[in-house]
C-alpha cells in the first residue's frame, strides 16, 4: 500500500510540475500576478510529493520488502541498516529519484527565500526548475520506475553490489547531486533573466549563494569519490582520468569559473553576458555528467548500474535543455546591458584571465572524454584517450593558473598596480623559491617535480596569507587594531583566502606523490621489508567471514626504529552470491602520510605477494579539498548573502545600491 | 573477431585469479624495470574498462606486461615496442593518442580554446580601452558613483 502510495505521489509530482512550468511561466510574459503566484505554492507541492514518494521507496529498503523488483535486484535482509538507506541511490533508478528530490528541493528552498526577489524573475526561474524536473520526472515513471513490483516475490534479495557497500558510497552519490543539481538553480536563474530581460548586481547577489552551495557540494562529492576510489578499488590511486570522474570534475570547473564571474557581476556590474552563458554551460555539463553516467555510453571503471536503453532519453533532455538554454542565450543575450568598464591589469582582468584558463581545461577534459566516441560514431576508428592526454593538456592550464592565482587576488578592482602587487607578494615569491631551494638540496637525486610543485602550493598559501595580512596589518603596529580589522574584514574574504589556500594544500598533497614509495613483493612471515621510513613484516595470513562474505587476507606489523606502530591488514573479500573477489586495502596514517597495503595472493605454500606504498603528505590532497570546502562556507556566511539584496535595498533606502549602474 | 573478444572476455570472467603487477614479472635490471612500468602505465588494459595494463588485474594484462619485457629485454626501443602493439592489437591500445590527422582536433582543441576566447578577451579590452581613454566628462550620476566607491575603499582599508 505504502509502495503504491510513492508511486501515486510520483505520477502526482508530474502534473504539479507541469503547472509549476506552465502557469508562473505564461504569468511572466503576460506580467500577471495571480499567475506567477502559482510558481511558489506549486514548488512546494511537488517537494512533498517527491518526498512523499522518496520515503515510500526508502520505507521499502527498510522494511526489505522484496516483492519491489527494485529492493529485490540491490538488498538483501541482512545489509545493515546504512546499506539500506544508502542502497535506495546505488541502482539506476533509486539514484535518478534521489536526483528529482535533490532538483525538486531546491526549488523549493529558491522559493521558500523568495521573499523580496522580483516575482516575475522568481516565477520564471521555478519555472525554469519545473521544467527541468517535469523531464526527469517522466523520464523515471517512463523508463526507470523503481516501484514496479514483481509477481513472484523471492524470500530475500540479491544483495548490493559489494564495491557499493561502503561507508564511502553512503555519502558520495548525495555530495555529488547536491552539487551537480544544485548548479539548476544559476541556470534557471540565467534562463529566468533571459526572459525577464534584465540582469544587474542585485541577480548576481540572488545567485550566488546557489552556485557557492552548489560548489562546496560538489567539491566535497569530488573529494569524497576520489578518496572512495583510493581506499576501495585498491589500486592506490586517488584520480584516474576516468569519464565518469571528468564528469564530474567538468561541472566544477565552469562551476569554479562561475563562482568567480558572479563576484565581478556582483561588485562591478560587469561580465554579465560572460556569466549567464557560463551559468547554462556549467548545469548543461551537470546534464551531460549524468547521461555519461546513467547511460553507460562510455566504457569505465564507475559504469556499473547503468543501462545504454535510457540512453537516448536522456539525451533528449539534454538536448531540449542545453539547445533550448543556449537558443534563449543567442536570442536574448544581445539585450542586456553591458556594465562597468576596468582595465586589463585590475581584479577584474584577472578573474577574466581565470575563466579563460578553466574554460580551456573544461575543453581539454570535454574534448577528452567525449572525443574517442565522436571519432568512433563517424569514423568507425578505436583510439583510447587516458591519464597521459589529460597530464599533457589540462595540466599545465592548471599550472599556469595557480601561479597566477595569488596576482589576482592581491590586485584591486577597475584599475590594478601590477608593480605594486610584486613588491606586495615578494615576500611570498621569496620564501617559496628558497622552500624549493632547500627541499631540492635535501632531495637531490629524487623527482624534481615534488620540491617545485610544493614551492607552488607554498606559494598560493603565501599569497592567499599575503592577500590577508596586507588588508589587516596597520602602518604602525597595533594589536588592537589587527584584530579590529580581523574582525571587520568580510568574511567572503576570508573565505576566498582559505579556500586558495585549500587548493595550495592540495597541491602540495598532489606533488608529493612523486616521493611515493611502491614495493612489490612476495613475501614470507618475519621477513623485513622497507617502504619509505617504516619496516613492515608479514605476520601471518588469516581467513575470515563477516557479515554477507568471506575473506582471506595478510597482517602486516609495521615497525620504525625497533618500535612498533601498529599493523596493516589487506584481504581479498568474497561476497555472498558474488563471484569477483574485491581488494580491502590497508591503509594506516602517520603524520600526514599514509603506509598502504594491496593484496595480489595468498599462495599455497603461505608466502604472500602484495603491494606495499609509503605515500608521503598524501592526505593533503583531501585535506586541501576540505579546506576549500571550508573557504566556502565560510564565503556562504558572509553577511552580504545572508542578508538577501532585498532587504539590503529597502534598508539602503532604494535605488543607490540596488540599481544597475 | 567479435568472436575473439567474447573468447577473451569468457576467460577474463571465469577465471579471474591473476593481479596487477606481480613479483616474477620484474625484470632484474631496475632500469629495464622503470622503463617497463612506464610504458604499461600508457597502455590500455584492452577488456578492462579504463584501466592501464599497469594497474590491471585482468590475464590480458598481465600477458601485455610480459610481452613488453620481453621485448625490451631483446633490446627494443620503446617507440619499437609501442608501434609493435599497435600493428597487432590497433591505436585503441594506447592511452596517450598518437598525433594524426584523426586526432588533430583532440590535441589542439584545448589550445585553440585558450587562443580564440583570449583574442575575444584581447579585442573587448581594446574596445572598452577607447571607450575609456574617451574624454567624456563624469555624469553627475557618475560622479556620485565615484565618491561612494572612494568612501566604501577608505572604509575597506
Amino acid at each position: 500500500m505504502i509502495i503504491e502510495l510513492g508511486h501515486y505521489a510520483l505520477i502526482l509530482a508530474i502534473m504539479t510540475t507541469f503547472v509549476q512550468c506552465v502557469f508562473p511561466l505564461w504569468g511572466a510574459v503576460r506580467q500577471d500576478p495571480w499567475l506567477q503566484s502559482m510558481a511558489r505554492i506549486s514548488a512546494f507541492v511537488t517537494f512533498a510529493l517527491v518526498l512523499l514518494s522518496y520515503g515510500a521507496l526508502t520505507y521499502a529498503y527498510l522494511s526489505s520488502d522484496f516483492s519491489v523488483a527494485n529492493v529485490v535486484l540491490n538488498s538483501h535482509s541482512t545489509k545493515p541498516l546504512i546499506y539500506k538507506i544508502s542502497g535506495v541511490w546505488s541502482n539506476h533508478e533509486g539514484s535518478m529519484m534521489l536526483w528529482v528530490l535533490i532538483l525538486v528541493f531546491f526549488a523549493a528552498l529558491v522559493a521558500f527565500r523568495g521573499d523580496g526577489m522580483p516575482e516575475r524573475l522568481l516565477a520564471s526561474v521555478l519555472s525554469v526548475q519545473g521544467a527541468i524536473a517535469l523531464a526527469f520526472l517522466i523520464f523515471i515513471v517512463l523508463t526507470s520506475n523503481p516501484f514496479l513490483r514483481v509477481g513472484d516475490p523471492p524470500s530475500d534479495g540479491q544483495g548490493l553490489n559489494p564495491i557499493l557497500a561502503d561507508p564511502g558510497l553512503a555519502i558520495h552519490p548525495p555530495l555529488l547531486y547536491l552539487g551537480y543539481v544544485g548548479f539548476s538553480v544559476a541556470f534557471s536563474f540565467a534562463i529566468g533573466a533571459l526572459i525577464h530581460g534584465r540582469i544587474d548586481a542585485i541577480w548576481a547577489r540572488f545567485v550566488r549563494p546557489w552556485t557557492l552551495i552548489a560548489w562546496i557540494f560538489l567539491t566535497l562529492g569530488i573529494a569524497m569519490g576520489s578518496y572512495w576510489a583510493y581506499y576501495e578499488l585498491g589500486w592506490g590511486g586517488w584520480w584516474f582520468w576516468d569519464p565518469v570522474e571528468n564528469a564530474s570534475l567538468m561541472p566544477w570547473l565552469m562551476g569554479t569559473a562561475l563562482l568567480h564571474s558572479t563576484i565581478v557581476m556582483e561588485k562591478r556590474d560587469a561580465l554579465k553576458v560572460w556569466t549567464i552563458l557560463l551559468s547554462i554551460l556549467t548545469f548543461s555539463l551537470s546534464l551531460l555528467g549524468t547521461f555519461l553516467v546513467r547511460s553507460g555510453v562510455i566504457t569505465s571503471v564507475h559504469s556499473f548500474a547503468s543501462d545504454p536503453g535510457r540512453g537516448l532519453f536522456i539525451l533528449g533532455i539534454l538536448v531540449v535543455f542545453i539547445g533550448g538554454g543556449l537558443l534563449m542565450f543567442a536570442l536574448r543575450a544581445s539585450s542586456l546591458r553591458q556594465g562597468g568598464l576596468f582595465a586589463p591589469v585590475s581584479r577584474e582582468g584577472a578573474l577574466v584571465l581565470n575563466n579563460l584558463f578553466l574554460a580551456a581545461s573544461t575543453v581539454a577534459v570535454l574534448v577528452g572524454t567525449l572525443y574517442p566516441l565522436v571519432l568512433e560514431t563517424f569514423s568507425g576508428a578505436k583510439i583510447s584517450v587516458g591519464a597521459p592526454y589529460f597530464n599533457l593538456t589540462a595540466v599545465p592550464l592548471f599550472i599556469i593558473l595557480l601561479v597566477l592565482v595569488p596576482f589576482g587576488q592581491s590586485l584591486a578592482w577597475k584599475r590594478g598596480d601590477l608593480l605594486g602587487v610584486m613588491q606586495k607578494l615578494l615576500f611570498a615569491f621569496g620564501m617559496s623559491v628558497l622552500a624549493v631551494m632547500i627541499i631540492f638540496a635535501f632531495t637531490i637525486g629524487g623527482p624534481i617535480m615534488a620540491p617545485v610543485g610544493i614551492g607552488l602550493g607554498l606559494w598560493m598559501i603565501l599569497g592567499s596569507a599575503t592577500d590577508i595580512f596586507t588588508r589587516i596589518w596597520p602602518l604602525r603596529f597595533d594589536i588592537g587594531v589587527i584584530v579590529a580589522r580581523a574582525w571587520g574584514l568580510p568574511r567572503s574574504a576570508w573565505g576566498a583566502a582559505l579556500a586558495h589556500a585549500g587548493l595550495g594544500i592540495s597541491v602540495i598533497g598532489i606533488a608529493a606523490t612523486a616521493w611515493g614509495v611502491e614495493h612489490i613483493s612476495i613475501t614470507k612471515a618475519g621477513e623485513k621489508i622497507l617502504v619509505g621510513p617504516y619496516t613492515v613484516a608479514l605476520e601471518a595470513s588469516f581467513k575470515r567471514s563477516g557479515q554477507g562474505y568471506r575473506e582471506e587476507g595478510a597482517r602486516f606489523l609495521i615497525t620504525r626504529d625497533n618500535q612498533s606502530l601498529g599493523a596493516l591488514e589487506t584481504s581479498k573479500r568474497v561476497h555472498a552470491g558474488r563471484e569477483m573477489p574485491t581488494t580491502e586495502a590497508g591503509i594506516e596514517t602517520f603524520g600526514l602520510g599514509q603506509l598502504y597495503a594491496s593484496l595480489n595472493e595468498i599462495l599455497p605454500d603461505g608466502r604472500v605477494s602484495v603491494h606495499l606504498y609509503w605515500k608521503p603528505l598524501v592526505t593533503l590532497i583531501w585535506g586541501g579539498s576540505l579546506v576549500m570546502a571550508l573557504g566556502g562556507a565560510l564565503s556562504l556566511s558572509d553577511r552580504r548573502v545572508r542578508i538577501t539584496a532585498a532587504e539590503r535595498v529597502s534598508r539602503t533606502t532604494g535605488k543607490s545600491r540596488g540599481a544597475p549602474a | 573477431m567479435m568472436r575473439r573478444f567474447l573468447l577473451l572476455f569468457a576467460l577474463i570472467v571465469f577465471n579471474a585469479t591473476a593481479y596487477a603487477v606481480e613479483p616474477d614479472e620484474i625484470l632484474k635490471d631496475p632500469a629495464l624495470e622503470v622503463r617497463a612500468r612506464s610504458i604499461s602505465a600508457e597502455l590500455r588494459c584492452l577488456v578492462c574498462q579504463n584501466q592501464s595494463i599497469d594497474d590491471s588485474d585482468a590475464p590480458l594484462a598481465r600477458d601485455l606486461r610480459l610481452l613488453v619485457r620481453d621485448r625490451l629485454k631483446a633490446g627494443e626501443s620503446d617507440n619499437q615496442i609501442r608501434q609493435y602493439l599497435v600493428e597487432r592489437y590497433g591505436e585503441f591500445i594506447l592511452l596517450k593518442p598518437r598525433f594524426a590527422t584523426d586526432t588533430i582536433i583532440l590535441w589542439g582543441a584545448p589550445f585553440f580554446a585558450l587562443l580564440i576566447s583570449g583574442f575575444f578577451v584581447w579585442r573587448a579590452a581594446q574596445r572598452r580601452g577607447a571607450l575609456s581613454r574617451s574624454d567624456v566628462p563624469l555624469t553627475d550620476d557618475e560622479k556620485a558613483q565615484l565618491d561612494r566607491i572612494l568612501a566604501n575603499r577608505s572604509q575597506n582599508r
